[in-house]
């Protein structure tokens, strides 16, 4: 397939008066890794957030499937998951019930699909802790589990997905990444890592140059 | 929407009561405002009876400002706003139930211990229904339009006296009409027409705010 699922024209992202970056063109199609890098405070996050739908860009547009973001807003929301610098976690809520509201949110899944994602990321066992009990990587693992749930949406938006994980965890999230993509489905995330496995799609946008 | 209007209902109940100190908090400001003012004022009973309607008001008034500021700081700074806002459910629903579950654990409460208070300052026992009937209409009122502030000064480090000097003018219509209705109480007049008033400035609320709590918290998020 190579119909074009996410395009940005011309975009522009200004925060606090210094423009990060200007006229801003990136497309996306089904199948799709994008990695966005570039040195601190080159607009990386901002980008993503642009794309997610979560900042109104200065100048340009962002097409979804062909059609302005401002009007698909739901249609995109259906397709897409975000998952920032903080992940949603509430560290009083044990992972299962972080992870249990954050997919109602969404699109329900089954207590079942959420105990196998749990154990997908090696929170088995901890199902039943707090999460602020939790180290800072096992809650990223928390917030990483939606990713391993069975109707996890087509485009995948992370911002720093690999921060605070082992290099065996590191190395699983990124050949699921792949995987992701190689069953038609996109990701776009930043990260400082270089990346082992790459799908045959990959390609890199580097910003403040 | 419904199933995911409950299932936030449930998560804000579950978060309230593994941390009961919050839950507390506005109850006990509640109490210990009312009860130091016959300390101070002297135990006339005719003076405190005169002076209650306003009193309840103002202590209650106070109590649910204190509690809004951090309404949605915790729910901001996790990143779960983030997770509302691109979440294909319309955010005026959700935020809807989060004010709800806000006022069913600090507003509710405080309306329950009312009676006792209102006794204390000699708050006569055959009209406190009128009592318990204008804070259960008033104090949501309080909540969602508190909320509005709440959201727009999330985002910001020092919010607390943004937020009050944003709701306070909003607040005085309530105000006023909710120690009308116990005025109007004490010297026997009929109260049912306050009553409407305020139920009626209830329902604008439960209409039309959310819709502001939606998109403040659509800037906030956004900057």
């Amino acid at each position: 397939m190579t119909e074009v699922f996410l395009q940005a024209r011309g975009l522009t992202c200004e925060r606090d008066w210094r423009v990060l970056f200007s006229g801003l063109e990136l497309q996306l199609e089904y199948g799709q890794m994008l990695q966005v890098s570039g040195p601190n405070g080159s607009g990386k996050t901002s980008l993503l957030r642009l794309l997610a739908g979560l900042m109104q860009p200065t100048a340009g547009e962002i097409l979804y499937l062909g059609i302005p973001l401002g009007r698909q807003r739901h249609e995109l929301a259906r397709h897409s998951l975000w998952i920032g610098h903080a992940a949603g976690i509430k560290g009083l809520l044990t992972p299962e019930e972080n992870l249990a509201w954050l997919t109602a949110l969404q699109n329900s899944a089954s207590d079942e699909a959420i105990a196998e994602a749990l154990q997908a990321v090696g929170l088995k066992g901890f199902e039943d802790v707090p999460c602020h009990t939790l180290s800072a990587g096992q809650q990223r693992r928390v917030g990483l589990a939606r990713l391993y749930l069975p109707e996890a949406p087509a485009l995948w938006i992370l911002d720093e997905p690999f921060t605070a994980l082992d290099k065996k965890a590191v190395a699983q999230l990124e050949q699921h990444l792949a995987g992701h993509c190689e069953r038609g489905g996109m990701v776009i995330f930043t990260t400082h890592h270089e990346l082992q496995h790459r799908p045959a799609s990959f390609c890199e946008l580097e910003l403040g140059q | 929407m419904g199933r995911v209007f409950f299932l936030l209902l449930v998560r804000e109940a579950r978060l309230m009561f593994r941390r009961p100190g919050e839950l507390a908090n506005p109850l006990v400001f509640f109490a210990i405002v009312i009860s130091l003012f016959p300390l101070a004022v002297g135990p006339e009973t005719q003076l405190l009876r005169t002076l209650s309607p306003g009193l309840v008001w103002v202590a209650a008034l106070l109590a649910v400002l204190l509690s809004l500021d951090g309404l949605f700081r915790s729910d901001f700074e996790d990143g779960s706003l983030e997770q509302w806002v691109v979440s294909p459910h319309p955010l005026g629903v959700l935020v809807l139930a989060k004010v709800l579950a806000h006022w069913l654990f600090s507003g509710l409460p405080l309306v329950l211990l009312s009676p006792v208070l209102g006794l204390m300052l000699g708050f006569p026992a055959e009209r406190i229904p009128v009592l318990l009937a204008s804070l259960l209409i008033g104090t949501p009122i309080l909540s969602l339009l508190g909320a509005v502030g709440a959201a727009l000064t999330v985002g910001l480090k020092r919010g607390g006296i943004l937020l009050t000097l944003l709701i306070l003018p909003l607040y005085i219509p309530v105000l006023i009409l909710g120690s009308g209705v116990l005025q109007a109480a004490l010297q026997g007049l009929p109260t049912l027409g306050y009553l409407l008033w305020m139920g009626s400035m209830l329902m604008l609320a439960i209409t039309l705010t959310p819709l502001a709590i939606a998109a403040g918290i659509k800037i906030s998020v956004g900057e």
